[in-house]
């Protein structure tokens, strides 16, 4: 029979198969700490990327008279402060108060002067950030005294104040998104540089190999933070170091263990079956290596991102990283460290976002470990 | 039988297991007995739950498994003991040998603690007594030079070797039922045999019954005195051995034996044009050891071998593991390097890089043994077989390589339909058919066939014979068809060599070589290959002699 003489229409129905990633996503989706920590870190993400456009305070933004409030969900100010804040501004400008009412959301004061009430002393309300709208609204025939009349700002510090008066999870929103960004920019980095130094190292073998990997040995040797406090003498700070700093160290590790891998698949009967059929070099490190130490890398790759993350805090914490007014998780929590006793809150919940960040990732990284190789179980 | 005592009743035994699409029935409702002393077969191919019947009676089970039913071993329900209570069972009373003698040993220890270690915890006796039985235990089994290997590590020793051992430990404590789930599909034919004679011999002495788990038809006819045929987690047939290699009544059984691989090729005219020639071939290995490589020496691994391959020829390569037969089939094709001359179609290809030279390399392909290992996982199956196009003919478009994938595919009776699917969801036989595309879309002249048949079920294999012999006759290949299954290459092969050691022992026709074997070595390939009904009658009347023995 002559199959070949056959009219092939490719029409026919073709049926696709699930390949192992399809089948890994499926076992993924039904481990519910991975697909929470999935969750939470999504919504953190969005967080740090929307947050900051919809947060009414900008995390630069420095509110002079409200340094190192406690987190509140109460608006500021407290009815307590409106009175006393309001004397205070009106004695900057050098008229005597009568009384101060507050009702609901305005404030009334009468104010006497020696002179003519100058009406520019509404600059003096206004500059708090209590106050806002602030006006003279009415004035005595001679003018000596008036009634001065504001709006009092209601701002809302759902996690306080750090010690320079800016609102902290509006640096929250920026931290992460500095942190993450760190993370994965460094992540891909390594990523890159390691699985394709290590597959060619391990493919190839024999004297390169031992040349590669002894380069790998010799960077491994220098001390990182000597490395980074190099970098930074030479280039100063810079947010773009961060990533050549901490990638250079990280694809390190992830060289040696694709190298590893690709020894073993090296053995495989697949690829000795793509020599066989006259496949390069290239052909093969791409078609078939790299492929098929992608599902380790994957794991690895969720593991280094959290731990890029906490390099990442070390190094600022140590004040070597980010610069003011950008932040990180690291500098933050550093913050909040030597402001431990007097405003807890500033460690709190800087650290509860790390916290929840690398639980999160490591999560996702044991659920995508197990859903990858379910023998391992 | 002298005795008609059941030891181990199974009645309506269930293995199911709970995986991610859902549950998978792997055994269902399974009924079987064990009289004490005889030997009890499981024989199925793979897939049929046999060895998960036994696994579940051990509570060896993957976690996700669960059996239910009943199974009683002297009045006691093993599927409902605590662990504690299983413990003192299995291991002394009831013991498992397993296929794998490479990986059963722990590699760390030597053989003579790994042995008395159980029998220092279970059995409670002083090191040195231990020591003492774990030498009695390895001269049982016939281990040479029992004194020294005892203080050998695993790695030492062959794998006859340690399946021996294993079947010492097993031994240590008396058990009443000893399991062995196929403890001699990894070992060469010869030594196989001797594992069989063996347990024979034991069981005739220490009078244990033996659950022995195969899918290796001929093991059964031997050895066996009662079988099981099992398919799909049933069993469909059951009775004496002679009943049923007699009168098979269930289709399955009667497939199963007639699964053999039959027919036999005419040897072509010597008039055919040579395609591949051999000449003085070797190829060695540098074997360093000591430090600084001190007393490397080099293995000689296929030693001044000469072949010739004729268009529509094939050539059986027959020898046990490490007599360099694939070795030479991958030397052939130049995958490694070696000395001496290869010519193919009169070009020398000695000094010839076949990554370069694109022409001859698709004139020469191969076929490897696993067919789950050469089948790159994260690839379709259209893509593993255009692999070779994407090199030798980068012209060609998408469509029109798709257009050669599914006339590959059809060409291996394949629905062509699935190209889009990935490996792991083919069988093994379809898998080897996906290789086979492979290396066929090349349209090569010459494939070398490195035990496409081993790893596969007989039935699978006799699918797989048939698909060969039809590719050749169609495009008149050369085969080199390297294995270690004699069956399959006397109906495959028109000429054959038998190597060991990186030697040729005999070569010649097929039909000479297999019905007058000149050398010895091959003599004994062949009895050891082909268990007769001799042989069975041999068996018996020694176990005759044996229990006379005894008795007196």
């Amino acid at each position: 029979m002559s199959i070949t003489e056959e009219p092939i229409t490719l029409d026919e129905p073709t049926i696709s198969g699930r390949s192992l990633w399809q089948d890994a996503l499926v076992r993924l989706r039904r481990n519910k700490a991975a697909m929470t920590s999935l969750f939470i870190l999504v919504v953190m993400a969005v967080a740090s990327l929307v947050g900051p456009l919809v947060w009414p305070h900008p995390y630069d933004r420095v509110y002079s008279e409200y340094v190192r409030v406690p987190a509140s969900l109460e608006a500021y100010p407290h009815e307590e402060r409106i009175v006393p804040e309001m004397e205070r501004s009106l004695s900057r400008a050098r008229v005597d108060v009568a009384s101060v009412e507050v009702e609901g959301d305005k404030v009334r004061a009468e104010i006497t002067d020696d002179d003519e009430v100058d009406p520019r002393i509404t600059r003096y309300v206004d500059r708090s950030d209590l106050f806002s709208n602030a006006k003279i609204a009415e004035t005595s025939a001679d003018g000596r005294s008036a009634v001065l009349e504001a709006d009092v700002a209601r701002l809302y510090f759902i996690a306080g104040t750090d010690g320079n008066g800016r609102d902290l999870l509006a640096r929250i929103f920026m931290a992460i998104r500095i942190s993450l960004a760190i993370g994965l920019l460094a992540t891909v980095v390594a990523l890159m540089i390691g699985v394709a130094y290590g597959a060619t190292a391990g493919y190839l073998g024999g004297r390169v190999d031992n040349v590669m990997m002894r380069l790998v040995d010799v960077l491994y040797s220098l001390p990182f933070i000597f490395f980074v406090i190099l970098l930074v003498v030479f280039f100063g700070r810079n947010f773009v170091l961060m990533f050549i700093a901490v990638g250079a160290i990280e694809w390190l590790d992830m060289a040696r263990i694709v190298r590893g891998q690709t020894l073993s698949l090296k053995r495989r009967e697949f690829v000795e079956a793509a020599e066989a059929l006259g496949v390069s070099n290239a052909g093969i490190v791409r078609r078939h290596i790299i492929p098929n130490v992608l599902g380790p890398v994957a794991v690895y790759m969720t593991l280094l991102v959290p731990k890029v993350i906490l390099l990442e805090s070390f190094l600022s914490f140590l004040g070597l990283g980010v610069q003011e007014p950008l932040t990180s998780l690291g500098v933050l929590i550093s913050e909040g460290a030597k402001n431990m006793q007097g405003a807890s809150w500033l460690l709190l919940y800087p650290s509860i976002a790390l916290a929840l960040i690398l639980f999160s990732l490591n999560f996702i990284g044991d659920g995508l470990r197990d859903a990858l190789d379910p023998k391992d179980r | 039988m002298s005795t008609t005592e059941n030891v181990l009743s199974v009645r309506d035994l269930k293995v199911s297991f709970k995986l991610a699409d859902g549950q998978v029935d792997a055994v269902r409702g399974v009924n079987f007995d064990v009289a004490s002393g005889e030997t009890v077969a499981i024989v199925g191919e793979s897939g049929s739950g046999k060895s998960q019947t036994v696994m579940s009676l051990m509570g060896l089970l993957a976690s996700n498994g669960r059996a239910s039913g009943e199974a009683l071993y002297r009045g006691e329900d093993l599927l409902r003991l605590s662990p504690r209570k299983l413990n003192r069972i299995r291991g002394d009373k009831i013991t498992m040998i397993f296929q794998e003698p490479m990986s059963s040993l722990d590699p760390l220890y030597r053989i003579g603690r790994q042995i008395a270690e159980p029998m220092i915890h279970h059995g409670g006796l002083s090191p040195k007594a231990a020591r003492a039985k774990a030498l009695e235990l390895l001269k049982l089994v016939r281990i040479p030079n029992a004194e020294r290997r005892l203080d050998a590590y695993p790695h030492e020793m062959s794998g006859g070797q340690r399946q021996r051992v294993m079947i010492a430990m097993a031994l240590a404590n008396d058990p009443d039922i000893l399991i062995a789930d196929e403890p001699t599909t990894a070992l060469d034919v010869t030594i196989q045999a001797e594992i069989l004679r063996l347990l024979k011999d034991l069981q005739n002495r220490l009078g244990m019954a033996i659950v022995f788990i195969t899918h290796d038809l001929g093991i059964v006819r031997r050895f066996a005195d009662r079988v099981y045929v099992m398919r799909a987690g049933e069993v469909v047939e059951q009775g004496a051995v002679s009943e049923i290699f007699v009168r098979p009544q269930h289709p399955y059984t009667k497939m199963l034996l007639a699964a053999e691989p039959e027919g036999h090729k005419e040897p072509v005219p010597d008039t055919a044009p040579v395609l591949l020639q051999g000449r003085g071939v070797s190829v060695s290995f540098k074997i360093k050891e000591g430090f600084f490589g001190k007393n490397s020496f080099e293995l000689k691994a296929v030693d001044n071998l000469s072949l010739t391959l004729r268009q529509g020829q094939t050539i059986g390569i027959v020898g046990e593991s490490g007599s360099g037969k694939s070795t030479l089939g991958r030397a052939l094709l130049r995958l490694i390097s070696s000395r001496g001359e290869i010519i193919f179609e009169g070009q020398d290809l000695t000094g010839a890089d076949l990554r370069r030279d694109r022409p001859l390399r698709r004139q020469l392909q191969i076929v490897f043994q696993d067919p789950y290992g050469s089948l790159s996982p994260r690839l379709t199956v259209g893509q593993i077989i255009t692999e070779g196009l994407l090199v030798h003919e980068p012209e060609l478009s998408r469509k029109e390589r798709d257009r050669r994938a599914v006339e590959a595919l059809k060409e291996v009776q394949l629905d062509p339909a699935m190209r889009n699917r990935y490996p792991h969801e083919f069988s093994g036989g379809q898998r080897q058919r996906i290789a086979i595309a492979r290396a066929m879309i090349l349209k090569p002249k010459v494939l070398v066939l490195d035990e496409p048949t081993s790893a596969l079920d007989r039935s699978v294999q006799k699918e797989i014979v048939d698909l060969l012999r039809k590719l050749q006759r169609e495009h008149n290949l050369s085969y080199l068809f390297i294995s270690h299954d004699l069956s399959v290459v006397r109906a495959l092969a028109d000429t054959v060599i038998v190597m060991k050691e990186g030697k040729v022992v005999e070569e010649g026709l097929t039909e000479d070589v297999f019905a007058r074997p000149q050398k010895d070595y091959t003599k004994e390939l062949m009895a050891a290959a082909f268990m007769s009904q001799e042989a069975r009658r041999e068996a018996e009347r020694e176990a005759a002699s044996a229990k006379e023995a005894e008795a007196s």
